[in-house]
This record gives structure tokens, sequence and C-alpha cells, in this order.
């Protein structure tokens, strides 16, 4: 656990004195088939060590070459995100050691990058329309992955050593820095969720990223500065770092703008600095203050040559974007049939695209919407997840939905098919099998048990033969309940009724 | 054998078509002189006699089975120990790659393979290329044939030195600014840089990627030639490769004429700071040049006095960041802090402590200050704006001149150890290599002669994409001065084997 | 004397990931001092109205096609490594964070 140090102000009383200033670099993995400077393939969970190329590793001798997928990629981020595309920029050298960084710099774009001077229009919840203007889109590549060892929690504090894999060394990144978010007031923490959720669907839907936040695919460093009210000078920003789901981006920024009023309430200056994201204890804790370190000595990569765009090649790359997500979001809506509030529920679950792959699947929109915003959301709130990361995938619920459709199961039995398949009990089937969750159909036991609670209930029964149908509901809570559920109540009503010689 | 040792490459590719030697009887015989010799010279750091022997036998059953084979099949040469090779260890002549084998293979040395020719070892050189004496290699200095109390020149010593002493036809090296001119004038030899991206540096440890080049040691101007069209062409691993075709480059040295050439002598390189011997030579060079039918002019370079500072800007800069990688994680040598806590930072701060030498030392700490915020503009700036000057010096000599002219270098080999502690000294060493490397054009150095006993260097430069013409001008000189001195310079290089027992025991 | 002391080369050697004993940093501090006094004359040498020249032939678009070409091993990868374990390179605790 993280040690909690830091005062803040509750959200209300920080809004009545401060104004948030926020900024965000959104770091998006391209989903190219290989690699920013090599042929290495890009690919996400193979054996450490194994997708990579003596470039990847930066062994000595080693030259980078520019990979065109991922130019072209950038370019279309930037052409979605209204920017301006450069008609020549170059890669430059960030110089700084860490061992996931195979040649201790990365290389990356400074004075000149790809995308610049765009914005991107984002609706929030209620409708709202909210401007965030977008300073620069660049291209870089992504670092090893290191695993902390030895240590209580795999953190990097207290670990004895560090394993290090290059498999995910130069693996495309486009990072997206906004300008400085102004005005958003107490709508700011929601204004970055859907900031977020908004770069996140606009990758996805351009086909450049897969866009899996829960794999890294998509990463949100925040900066957060408060201004007293009525003030316009910015105040001094944290860097909220490792911000990987919407919901954190969401908590970490609310923290920071309450951890920044209480430093602020109590007369201290606001240290520039990195801060870590625990989800946790939904906090942040400092990470490392600007130093002399932060010196990057950046230099133009004399080892890559400008790239140099023509009108003629953006316009190419134009005609490849596909429509964008609020025209999509308006198809999808009238293919589905939902009303206004049920696909906004649908969007701020943000299970639109889950729907969809649902549905895709071989499910009905119905059946896709009962799920994702049933079962699964409120999983999803008790594990405070979001509900794509409950580990549901659109073919588990198709084939739990065809279980219930051929009344193997009911809707009650599907919710602990479900808890044995996340449990890693099997497969649906496998799960009704190994606990014996199977509906009782045979008619034989379930008459038993009928005959049984009919007799336990002589006054209900009486009830039922009078004409008084509702009160089959005790009945067949009692059979229910001698079958540990098992049962299809619907059959059991209608074998009640049977049994009584009256009319359902 | 010892007669077989002394032909040049071509030679040696024409006896082995005729079959009147094999190649491993060439290549046999080169690794004895390698072990007669190299004790007192140390040009290798590694012998590959296995695997050089192996790829012999191979050339001579696919000669005997008449198959069609690459013009230098079967012609043995030595590496520039900075050039990775699968199969041989790759040191860059330091302490922090000792023992390491690259799993990968420079793009030359693939060319080196498809062109079958057998790989005799490893050269030495200053530690990572960084010097012109060969002294700041962590694996002891090479000693030049001339004098084996002198520097061979650097940073490719070693392998200017194995070709002088006949323990290899052919080598390579490589030129970050002057580094295969500067050793090819001191030890009686031939050195070319290539236009920059002419040969691909793929597989070369960088030092200053945009100033390095690899090219061509040898003999004869024609063996560099002949050379330099197996290593050249482009290579899509590295950006900076040229498209362009290598050319006919033995062509042109075999079709040599300088009649009507426009010969242009750098009035800023030459007179102060140059011997008074190696002024003469120059001087001689020229008249003959004159003599055969070329037209001397003389240019006027004047930023080329900025070219050493801007040089000791930019080569820094980027070395300190190329050489980054060396940490002690991925490969090589991994030094722990003999106290304190161990944590990475640490090991990483105590490996570089204890795995580079003085010269990467300074060079990596010059190029970071270079580099660091609030001097950026100041130096790494203005040093690249200096580096377009000296490119509109050379267009506006080239508009006057087909190729240049200047000595090498503007002292013979000097003394072992009389610069080490002297880092300016040893930096001048390399004023009239360093345009060629700021400016990517191609140069050649070609003996002219003898001062006081020891070789001085005539540097011929050419415009970009113009390598044929050094290979032109230079063949001239060269069959020139053999024919005023009866044979090639290195004939009268002293008798190793002879001198090797006495010279030892007087060195340091 | 120029403004390379020897707490100026403490810095670079920090961030370059050097360590330097007290009589190293002075040498160097030195000796780099004689260096950057001989070439700062590079500042005089062109004014603004001259561009920069960071590579001296003139490329631009050198692209590689995105397919896949050829990789290391593991046993390939890790074949140089001082330290290893589980297939991925073995790194000493790491204290500064990111
Ligand atoms: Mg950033
Ligand atoms: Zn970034």
């Amino acid at each position: 656990m993280t040690a909690v140090t830091d005062e803040i102000l509750s959200f209300d009383e920080a809004m009545e004195k401060y104004d948030p200033v926020l900024g965000f670099e959104v770091h998006v993995e391209l989903n190219t088939k290989t690699k920013m400077f090599s042929a290495a393939p890009n690919i996400f969970g193979d054996e450490p060590n194994t997708a990579i190329s003596p470039v990847d590793l930066g062994l000595p001798g080693v030259l980078p070459v520019v990979n065109k997928a991922a130019v072209e990629y950038s370019i279309m981020i930037g052409l979605a995100l209204n920017c301006k595309i450069a008609e020549s920029c170059f890669f430059a050298r960030k110089n700084y050691f860490y061992p996931d960084t195979p040649k201790n710099f990365q290389t990356s774009q400074y004075e000149d990058p790809i995308c610049y001077d765009g914005y991107l229009d984002i609706e929030l919840e209620d409708g709202e329309v909210f401007r965030v203007e977008i300073e620069r889109a660049h291209m870089e590549e992504d670092a090893g992955k290191l695993t902390h060892m030895g240590g209580a929690t795999g953190r990097i504090q207290g670990a004895e050593y560090s394993l290090v894999d290059y498999n995910r060394a130069g693996v495309p990144l486009v990072e997206i820095v906004t300008k400085p978010i102004v005005g958003a007031g107490s709508r700011a923490p929601e204004l970055a969720k859907a900031y977020v959720a908004a770069i996140r669907e606009i990758v996805k839907n351009l086909g450049v990223s897969d866009a899996r936040m829960e794999r890294g695919n998509v990463r949100c460093d925040a900066n957060v500065s408060l201004m007293p009210k009525g003030t316009s000078t910015f105040g001094t920003r944290s860097e909220t770092k490792n911000v990987n789901s919407l919901r954190s981006v969401e908590r970490a920024v609310r923290f920071e703008i309450q951890r920044h009023a209480a430093v602020l309430d109590s007369g201290a200056k606001v240290t520039q600095e990195t801060r870590h994201w625990h989800e946790d204890t939904r906090t942040t804790t400092s990470g490392r203050p600007k130093s002399d370190a932060d010196d990057y000595r950046y230099f133009p990569e004399p080892d890559l040559v400008p790239v140099v765009t023509t009108p003629e090649w953006i316009e190419e790359l134009r005609s490849r974007l596909p429509e964008p997500p609020a025209e999509r979001r308006k198809k999808l809506k009238a293919a589905w049939g939902y009303s206004d509030a049920e696909f906004r529920d649908v969007l701020n679950a943000g299970v639109m695209d889950a729907i969809e792959e649902t549905i895709a699947a071989g499910a009905s929109a119905a059946v896709a919407r009962k799920w994702w915003m049933g079962e699964i959301s409120r999983r999803a709130k008790e594990a405070e997840v979001d509900p794509v990361d409950v580990g549901v995938t659109p073919e588990l619920v198709v084939e739990l939905d065809k279980l219930v459709q051929a009344g193997k199961i009911n809707d009650k039995l599907a919710r602990q098919v479900l808890d044995g398949v996340l449990a890693g009990e099997g497969t649906p089937e496998e799960v009704i099998a190994k606990r014996g969750l199977a509906v009782v159909s045979d008619d034989g036991p379930l008459l038993e048990a009928i005959d049984a609670a009919l007799a336990a209930q002589p006054d209900v029964a009486e009830k039922i033969r009078g004409g008084k149908v509702q009160a089959a509901g005790a009945i067949v809570g009692g059979v229910m309940k001698a079958t540990r559920g098992q049962a299809d109540a619907g059959r059991v009503r209608e074998l009640i009724f049977e049994r009584l010689g009256v009319q359902g | 054998m010892t007669e077989l040792i002394r032909n040049s490459a071509a030679r040696l590719a024409e006896l082995l078509a005729a079959k009147e030697v094999s190649s491993v009887e060439v290549t046999q015989a080169h690794l004895d002189r390698i072990a007669e010799v190299d004790g007192s010279v140390n040009a290798f750091l590694h012998v590959n006699t296995e695997e050089a022997l192996a790829v012999a036998a191979d050339v001579d059953k696919a000669r005997a089975a008449g198959e069609d084979l690459p013009v230098l099949a079967g012609v043995p040469i030595a590496i520039k120990d900075l050039i990775v090779t699968v199969g041989q260890p790759t040191t860059a002549g330091s302490k922090i790659l000792e023992g390491w084998m690259s799993p990968y293979d420079a793009t030359v040395i693939k060319k080196i393979r498809a062109a079958k020719m057998p790989m005799l070892g490893k050269t030495n050189l200053d530690e990572f290329a960084m010097g012109s004496s060969t002294e700041h290699s962590a694996y002891g200095p090479t000693r030049n044939p001339w004098d084996l109390d002198r520097i061979p020149g650097g940073s490719g010593g070693g392998s200017a030195a194995a070709v002088a002493a006949f323990e290899a036809p052919l080598a390579l090296g490589t030129d970050t600014g002057g580094s295969i001119r500067q050793p090819a004038s001191v030890t009686g030899s031939v050195g070319v840089k290539p236009t920059y991206g002419g040969v691909s540096r793929y597989g070369a440890i960088a030092m200053a990627s945009s100033l390095d080049q690899i090219g061509p040691v040898s003999r004869t101007v024609l063996d560099s030639a002949l050379l330099h069209e197996v290593i050249g062409g482009h290579d899509p691993h590295d950006s900076t490769s040229l498209t362009d075709p290598v050319g006919a480059l033995a062509e042109a040295a075999r079709n040599g004429d300088v009649r009507g050439l426009r010969i242009g002598v750098v009035r800023e390189l030459q007179g102060e700071g140059y011997d008074a011997g190696v002024q003469e030579r120059f001087d001689e060079s020229l008249e003959l040049l004159r003599g055969a039918g070329a037209e001397i002019v003389e240019v006027s370079c004047p930023n080329f006095r900025y070219a050493l500072g801007a040089y000791y800007l930019i080569m820094p800069s980027e070395a300190s960041s190329n050489l980054a990688k060396f940490d002690g994680v991925r490969y090589g040598q991994r030094v722990l802090p003999t106290d304190g806590p161990l944590t990475i930072e640490r090991v990483m701060g105590a490996t570089r402590a204890a795995g580079f030498g003085d010269e990467v030392k300074r060079r990596i700490i010059l190029g970071t200050y270079a580099l660091s915020a609030g001097y950026y503009d100041a130096y790494y700036g203005s040093a690249q704006k200096v580096r377009t000057l000296v490119q509109r010096d050379f267009d506006a000599a080239f508009a006057q001149a087909d190729v240049l002219i200047s000595p090498t270098a503007p002292t013979t080999a000097f003394k072992l150890g009389e610069k080490l502690d002297d880092p300016l000294a040893m930096y001048l060493n390399d004023v009239a290599t360093i345009p060629a490397n700021l400016a990517g054009v191609p140069g050649i150095s070609v003996p002219g002669g003898l001062a006081d006993g020891l070789p001085v260097g005539i540097q011929f430069l050419a415009p970009a994409r113009e390598d044929a013409r050094l290979y032109r001008v230079g063949h001239v000189l060269e069959s020139l001065l053999e024919e005023k001195w009866g044979g090639p310079l290195l004939a009268q290089v002293p008798d190793l084997s002879a001198s090797t027992a006495e010279t030892m025991s007087g060195a340091n | 004397m120029s403004e390379i002391n020897r707490e100026a080369v403490a810095h670079l050697a920090r961030l370059a990931h050097i360590e330097m004993t007290d009589a190293e940093l002075d040498r160097m501090a030195g000796e780099l001092d004689v260096i950057v006094d001989s070439i700062k004359s590079v500042q005089e040498a062109a004014g603004d109205d001259v561009p920069a020249t960071s590579h001296p032939i003139p490329l631009t678009n050198v692209f590689r096609e995105d397919v896949v070409g050829e990789t290391l091993t593991n046993e390939q990868a890790l074949s140089g490594a001082p330290d290893s374990a589980d297939g991925r390179f073995k790194v000493p605790a790491i204290l500064d964070e990111e």
C-alpha cells in the first residue's frame, strides 16, 4: 500500500476557490505490423525478448529505418484531430539513461512534430460540447517493459532487482499533447475522462491502434494546476503518470485538484513534479521533482533523414479516413433501436464497442445491452473497473445467451456459470457440468417438488384452485428453493396449474 | 612464400583466377606473416585462422569446380574492429566490449562474405575510433611498420599497419575525421573515405553518425577501387545510404588520366603547421601532376579554419549519445560499484567509468556539454552552421577545380607517447582530413614519398558522388611516383622480421 | 578560463552516467577548458542567415515498408548479457523513477 500523506480539500470547496487548468499527454501505440524503426513484429504478449531485432536491443552498430505505415498512421491521427500536417519534420534524440530504453535515448520528435495546431470537440454526458485544443501529435518509440522482483508488491520501491523485456521497445507511438485547457471548472474531471475516451475512440475507429487501455495501448499523463478564481496566471503544475483507465483519469484529475487546493490553501507552493496514480488508494504520490537530470539534450537524429509531406500524400491519407465516431454512433444507435437514454448510458459505460462486437458475434441488440449494462456493469462497479475490463468477452456473452435460449440454464444460473468461467473453471459447458448447474427439465423430480410444496401450503393451493393464479408465486418459490434454483421457473408454473387443473 | 604477400590484391586475384596459387596458400601466407610480425606491430586484436582458411578452401573448391567467382574471391582481408562480425569478437578497442560477440553481421561484412574474401581477423584502433594514433586502444598501441617507436596513425592504425606490414593485402577502415586517410598517410598505404552514404554504415559501431564512413585500406589505388566496389552500394538498413550505383571505380583507376584535369590546391591546407618535409613532398607531387598535363589552380576555403572547431563539437555531441548504450545492461562488461548501495544507476556509472578510457570520457563529457541546456545554440548549433559554410567553400572550390589536393596530414608519424597528454596537439593531426567529413565529400590518401625516412600522404578530394575521380587521379600520381622511385613506396619499408626482436626489447 | 569548472564537469558526468573521482573531475575540467577555448570560435563563424546542416548529403523520406523481417532468438538476444533470468535482462534495483 501507498502511504497517504497529502491533505486534500473537498472538491466542492476547491471549486469555489480555484479554477483548474488541465493538460494531457496521451501516448497511443500504433498497431502497425512492425516497429517504428525496425522490421521486428509489433505484437503483444509474446515470449520475452523474442519480438526484437538488433535495432530494438540497441546493439552496437545498428541503425534505425522509419516505418512508412507508422508515419501514415500518425498523419491520419493528426487529420482526425483537425491538425495541420508539417511540410517537413525530423526526428530527434531525447537523451536519458533508463534500463528499459535500449539506446539510452528515445528517438522522438522535438522542434518539429509531424502534426500540430489541432482541436477536438468533446461531448460531455449531458450533451455539452467542449473544445480541447491540440498543441501537437508527434511520432516516437515505446520503451521495453520492466518487471520489479523481490519487493513486496511488484513495485519499484523495495525491489531487489528488475527484469527487462525489450519486446515493446520500438513499438510506434504517437504522443498527443493538448494546449492548456482552461474553463472546464468543476467539470474538469469529467472532461478529462471524456477527452481520453474520445482519443481512444478516434484511434480505434481509424484502425491505427488497438486502443486497449488495459494493455497500455493508450496511456495518459495528466497535468493539473490551479488558478485562484478571478485570476488568469497558471499555477505550478503536477504531471500524474500511469493513469491508464478512463475511470482513473477522472479520479486522478479530481484528486490532484483537491490536493493542489489544499496545498494552496495552506499557503504553501505546489511543487513541480511527477506524481504517480494508485488505483488502490485512489491517490497520487510524489514521484520525482523536476531536476537538472531532466536535461534531455535533444538534437536532430543524425541516423534518420527528414520526413517531407506533399499535399497529394496528405489528401490520399485523408481519403482513407473512416467516418468520424460521432457519425458512427448515430448509425449504431439507429441500427440497434436503443432509446436516447439507453444509448447515452451505453456510451457512459464505455461499452458501445463491446456491444457492437457482441452483436457481431451473434447476439441480438437487446441481449447484448442486457448483459453489458446489467450483469457485467454490476460486476464492474463491484470490482471498481471498467465493464470492458471485467474479463467477459463478447463471445462468452453470446455463448451464455445461447445456453439460456436453449433452456439449458436460466438467467440466474447464467450468472453462476459466469462466476465459474471467470474463476477459470473452464468453458460454460464445463462449469455447468462441474457445478451441476443445469436446469432441471425432467418433469419427474419437479412434480415431486411441486406436490411437496402444495402439501406444505394447502391454503395457497386452495387459493390457486379458486382462480388466484398470482398466488402460484409462493409455490414456485418453494419449488425453486427445493431444487436449489435449478428448475426452470416457467415450467414449474405450468406444472402447478396443470396439477391443480386451472388455466394459467 | 614471402613474395606472395608482397602482391597487391589485384595481382593476387589474377594469380588465383589463373590457378597459379590457391586461396589457402595466399591466406596461410598472410596468417604466417601475422604470426611472424604482429607480436611487434600489434595490428590485430583477433586472428580468425580457422574461418579464414575454411573460406579459402571453399573458394579453391569452387574454382576447381569451374564456378563463376567474384573478382576478389579468395583474396584475404582484415577488418577494423569497429565493424561487427558474427563468429569473431568485436571490441571497438574498448574494455567495455571485451569478449563481446555480435549476433549479427554488418552490411559490409555480408558483402565481404558474398565476395568470398577470407577474413584474417580484426584490427586494432583507438577506443571507439577516437584518436589519431591508435594509442587510445584498451589493448595496447599498434606500431608503425616504418618505425616501431612511432604511431601508425589513427584511429585505424591497425588496418593501415596490417596492410603496410604485408599482414593483409586489404583492410576495412572507418573514417569520421580522417581515421582511414591519416593512418594511410603515415604508413605509406592507400586509404579512401567514400562519399557519405556511399558505403552502408549498418554494423559499424557509431562514433559520429553524420560523419562516419567505412572505406577501403590497401597498398595500391586500384586495390582500394576493387574493394570499394565490393562494399559500396545502397543498403536499406541505413537511412543515409545513397541509392546511386557504386560506379566503375576500378576502371577509373585503370584508366587514370589527368590531362586537362583542374587540380585545386587548397590555400588553407598547407603552409603554417605543416612540416617542411611534408610540404616538399607535396610540392613535388604537384609538379609531377602538372607535368602529366593537369592544370594546377589555387582555391581558397576560408571557412576551413572553423572546421576543426565544428568537428570537435559535432563529433563528441553525436558520440556522447551514440555511446550511451554501453551501460552494462544488455551486453558488454558490467562493473559493480565498490561500495555503497547497488542500484542500476550506480552500476551504469561504475561500468562506464571502468569500461571507457580517458579520451572516450573526454569526448563524451565534451559532447554532453555542447548539447546541454543553455549551450546547444552556441556550440552544437553554431557548429552545424559552420558545416553549411564548409560545404559552400567546397561548392565554390569545385566550381574552379575538378579535384582538390592537399597533404593528408600536417606531419609524418610522431613518436608513441609524444602527444598522448596533449589532446589539442593530437586533434590537429586531422586538420586536413576533417573538412571532407563535415561536407560528406570523398577523399583518398596516396603515398607521396618519404620525409626523413617516414611516409608522407597526399590527399585528393572530389565532389560528393564523384569518388571515381579520386581513383583516376590517385592512380596517376601513384604511377608517376612509383616510376620515380623504381617501385612502390612500401618496397622501402624496413624488414620487420629482422628488426622485431631488438625493437621489442626497447618497447615501452 | 571559461565556465567549465569541477562542478560543471560533475554535473556533466552525472548526465553521462560516468562516475569520476575528484581528481578526475579536476583534470577533466582543466582539459575541457582548454579544448572549449580553442573551438569556441565557431560561434563567430556564421550569422543568423546561415542555415544549419545536420546531414552532409541531404535526403528525405527514406522509409521501410511495414513488413516483418528477421528477428533475434531469445538466446541470441541474451547471448551478450552480463546477467539474465527468465529470458530477460537482469539489472539491480532501480531507484530513480522516470
Ligand atoms: Mg511526455
Ligand atoms: Zn512520449
